[in-house]
């Protein structure tokens, strides 16, 4: 029997010692008629036999150069990161609810959130939310709380669309209205909005979903100066080089949120990830998830616990900060790994890789005929690029040249017809980038 | 304490930052993260590894959290390259084997539950409630029935039943239970009317007993106009055995990483699929994964889905989770999942027989066990002053993960005790040893328990100091 480790004897003495005769008399006390009968699901296989299956599922996904980014980045892992988090000890642990039974987990979290800490340049990280879009959800309830009394969210137009329809799908439930901030179609990047009306915070992205930087120090300022919060949405890697939000306008941000799955996390289709988020340490009581504080034992032994439970739902139930319980815990310990393995300089080096590499690209795939550039302004890994025909079929068309080549902004309802957001990593090398250039020239020659 | 990852730091030339994005772009403060070496990684973490209990190398009874094996071989199949290197936005041509997976395991879900419908894409059990929930409201608006504010809750459920149906919008009012452990039913009958959207249940319930009399509270929430939300996490129980749509719940989520045996991480990820009846398939979270005429898979989206309740996370959800449940299901197969439940049930009563022979004493002494019990030591606390806490912490002193305390806060100084199928007699039995030895301890040298444990790297920590001074980040 598969994962269950009874023989008959076995099983026999213990239903004895229970007092009854069969296994089916363990479920007495439910009504016979809520019984089920029978049930359609496959026959059981072999491990040998599943691993056939599964590993023929896998190899029909065919491989691609990736190209596409959007919020989900193709990167290299270290080999060490998945070996030390997929040990059984991380892997297979519960939340740390007994600390003394996972000083390990604790540590981890409490250097995840020194690093997290770091790269934001804020004061408080929390141990993970589900991902960014839902970490940015919860920022903007927070910031309601903080805020007390207002009844909106400015939300720029140029964030991520996916993430907005998280924002849509969470802030709608408590009728919260999201304002939105639209951008300058001209240069892509956003407009200062023209009042604050009832809003408890500004979202600003640091680098869009069409690529560019935005000018963080204004908008924070501006979101200051109209007594808002600012919460910035940020990629963990690209802070290794970008201004950290602590750093933005005269006070700095006072929320930042992102998406951790740069940091180690294989792309796996969409998830797992995991969201991060840091405030200052004058908002930790509305922070939502958990968080480790480091103390002392009944010895003095230094150990880690997590602390201001008061928080969560296990504790304050209907009144907690957020539902959240189960978080991403494995990605953050995975995410420690990798922060620690790169160590500052490597995410350093990673970071101007992914620009140099990109500005590259960008500059090969203009000098192709008919393709130009909408935005001229700076970016970090991402830009957006005009093509003479729909960015949909060229995409097509490149997927038989083994390259996932973007993706098309027309998916998203933004920018024209022929406009693809093109992203690269350190993954790519030169020799992938001349190929994404031959196949762009042929297949525009071509369509 | 283990040496932190900040004493392993080498020092390097800064990098130098492009020159084409503006300097008031860039950072400002240097990057202050350590550079240690590989190695010194490696030790570091497989050192802290090293104080972590865990299914791996621990028994972990830990009540309502479902701590079975988690078959390496579906981390495996998770990880392997065609998988993991997807990148969501790959079309759907290019994804087809995934998107078979996903969409195979939407089908056994529902085979399994009972229900018509399924959606993969919540995160975990909570956002599945959330899900659930805005499901729930989502109905009674598109049926103009806008009157629905308030959600019944027992008061034994888990935190997040009223964090979830807080956060959709809903006033809770909680419902007590009885002393047998089923609800109170005249308490539901003056609540129910035409203010009430529904209720949120776990069968069996949180207190480890199958609440008898479901169909009776199903037909008066429906009588009423409201809708019966079922809380997976305890699905483990039931498994193969009953659905919760033949329950008559017209919604649920799935604790993906409890029942269907992927990992908990130390916290996380896992997955809490939805399922709802055939009313409730306009509602669904998206993206679903659909089925073409000729067989070609796609993501589901608004356009084909317009009342939607929406999207809660950015992509298609926690897919590596969902691989390994996928690769679960697929080994146990219809008779493997039917066992599942029958040895989680005979593990759950043989060590409560054998608990209450060793002379403690069960919640709920009249009742069969589900896949859980509670046993409460209040009378070791009025004997000695000794309780749950002492017991729990003791109990690692042994190498074994102490069961749940405290939950649910209904029973007082209770332990929430749940074996899971996967374990062995001979481990159940060294259990009741050990069991037995700590409530002799506790009555002759209590405070052995008091100051437990003490062999672990730390003792009891100061928990009061560490939200006063607030170290959450290593001083730079
Ligand atoms: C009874 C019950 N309901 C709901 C949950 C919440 O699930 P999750 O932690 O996956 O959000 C849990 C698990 O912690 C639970 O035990």
């Amino acid at each position: 029997m598969p994962y269950i480790p009874h023989d008959g004897l076995e099983t026999a003495a213990m239903l004895a010692a229970v007092g009854v005769e069969r296994l089916d008399q363990l479920f007495d006390e439910i009504p016979p008629t809520l019984l089920v009968h029978d049930m359609v699901l496959p026959e059981g296989l072999s491990e040998m036999a599943l691993h056939r299956e599964l590993e023929g599922r896998a190899m029909s996904n065919a491989p691609l150069r990736c190209f596409a980014g959007g919020g989900a980045y193709a990167h290299h892992i270290p080999a060490i990161v998945w070996e030390i988090a997929g040990r059984g000890e991380f892997y297979s642990a519960y939340t740390p609810y007994q600390p003394e039974a996972s000083q390990g987990t604790l540590q981890v979290v409490y250097e995840y959130q020194s690093f997290i800490t770091r790269l934001t340049g804020l004061e408080v990280s929390n141990a993970s939310l589900y991902d960014g879009a839902s970490g940015l959800a919860e920022a903007c309830l927070m910031a309601l709380r903080i805020q007390g009394g207002d009844k909106s969210i400015l939300v720029p137009e140029n964030l991520l669309p996916g993430w907005r329809r998280v924002l849509d799908s969470v802030l709608g439930l408590q009728n919260i209205r999201l304002v939105s901030v639209p951008y300058d179609r001209a240069t892509g990047t956003l407009i200062l909005p023209a009042e604050a009306g009832d809003a408890a915070a500004l979202i600003i992205p640091q680098s869009s979903a069409l690529g560019l930087l935005e000018p963080v120090d204004a908008l924070t300022d501006w979101a200051h100066g109209h007594d808002l919060l600012a919460i910035a949405v940020v990629n963990p890697l690209a802070l290794a080089l970008l201004k950290a939000p602590g750093d933005w306008g005269t006070q700095g941000a006072d929320i930042a949120v992102g998406e951790g799955q740069p940091l180690g996390i294989p792309l796996t289709g969409g998830g797992p990830y995991f969201g991060f988020l840091a405030c200052r340490k004058a908002h930790v009581r509305q922070l939502p998830g958990r968080l480790v504080a480091k103390t002392v034992d009944g010895q003095g032994r230094e150990g880690f616990c997590l602390t201001l439970q008061a928080r969560e739902q296990h504790i304050r139930r209907g009144k907690a900060t957020s539902n959240i319980c189960t978080n991403q815990g494995l990605m953050v310990t995975a995410a420690t790994i990798h922060m620690a393995t790169l160590g500052g300089r490597g995410l350093q080096q990673t970071a101007v890789l992914c620009h140099e590499r990109a500005a590259l690209l960008r500059e090969l795939l203009t000098a192709v005929p008919g393709v130009s550039l909408p935005y001229g302004g700076p970016f970090f890994h991402e830009f957006v690029l005009r093509l003479p025909q729909a960015a949909v079929a060229v995409r097509d068309a490149l997927l038989g040249h083994g390259l996932l080549a973007g993706l098309p902004l027309a998916d998203w309802g933004m920018g024209e017809a022929g406009d693809l957001l093109v992203c690269t990593t350190e993954l790519l090398e030169e020799a992938d980038l001349l190929a994404y250039r031959d196949a762009l020239t042929s297949v525009l020659e071509t369509l | 304490m283990s040496a932190s990852i900040f004493d392993h730091d080498h020092h390097f030339p800064g990098v130098e930052l492009p020159s084409d994005i503006p300097a008031e772009l860039l950072r400002k403060t240097p990057l202050n993260l350590p550079n240690p070496a590989e190695l010194e990684v490696l030790r570091h973490y497989t050192r802290l590894s090293q104080q972590n209990f865990s299914i791996d190398t621990q028994f972990y009874p830990l009540g309502s959290c479902t701590m079975k094996y988690n078959p390496r071989i579906a981390h495996t199949m998770a990880s392997l390259p065609g998988f993991a290197r997807l990148h969501p936005d790959t079309p759907a041509p290019a994804m087809q084997g995934l998107l078979q997976v996903l969409w195979e395991l939407q089908e056994w879900l529902a085979a399994a539950t009972g229900m018509a419908a399924v959606s993969l894409t919540p995160a975990a059990g909570a956002q599945g409630e959330l899900a659930g929930v805005a499901m729930i409201r989502a109905y009674h608006a598109a049926r103009g029935d806008h009157g629905r504010r308030k959600m019944l809750i027992p008061t034994a459920a888990h935190g997040t039943n009223p964090a979830s149906a807080q956060m959709a919008g809903f006033a809770v009012v909680e419902i007590p239970n009885l002393a047998d452990g089923d609800l109170d039913m005249a308490f539901l009958d003056q609540h129910l009317g035409p203010d009430v959207a529904g209720i949120m249940l776990t069968n069996p319930s949180t207190l480890g007993v199958f609440e008898r009399r479901i169909a009776d509270i199903a037909a008066r929430v429906h009588g009423a106009g409201g809708l019966l939300y079922y809380d997976g996490a305890n699905l483990n129980a039931i498994l193969g055995r009953v659905q919760p749509g033949q329950m008559g719940f017209d919604v649920m989520h799935l604790n993906l990483h409890k029942t269907f045996a992927t990992p908990h991480g130390g916290g996380g990820p896992g997955a809490g699929a939805v399922a709802v009846q055939e009313r409730l398939r306009p509602f669904l979270p998206l993206p679903t994964v659909g089925r073409e005429g000729g067989g070609a898979l796609r993501w589901v989206t608004e356009q084909e889905l317009p009342r939607s309740i929406g999207r809660f996370s950015a992509h298609g959800g926690n897919i590596g989770v969902l691989l390994r449940a996928h690769a679960y299901l697929r080994r146990l197969g219809r008779v493997g999942v039917s066992r599942v439940s029958a040895y989680a049930a005979l593990n759950a009563n043989y060590l409560l027989k054998e608990l209450q022979r060793v002379g403690y004493q069960a919640a709920f002494p009249e009742r069969r066990a589900s896949h859980e019990f509670i046993l409460s030591v209040s009378d070791l606390q009025k004997a000695t002053g000794i309780r749950a806490l002492d017991v729990a912490k003791r109990l690692l002193d042994f190498g074994i993960h102490a069961p749940t305390i405290y939950f649910p806060q209904l029973v007082p100084e209770c332990l929430l005790i749940e074996p899971t199928e996967t374990e062995s007699k001979a481990t159940l039995d060294r259990f009741v040893a050990v069991m037995a030895q700590i409530r002799q301890e506790a009555l002759e040298q209590p405070e052995l328990l008091r100051e437990a444990p003490h062999h672990l790297p730390v003792g009891r920590l100061d928990e009061a100091l560490a939200a006063r001074r607030l170290d959450v980040a290593a001083a730079q």
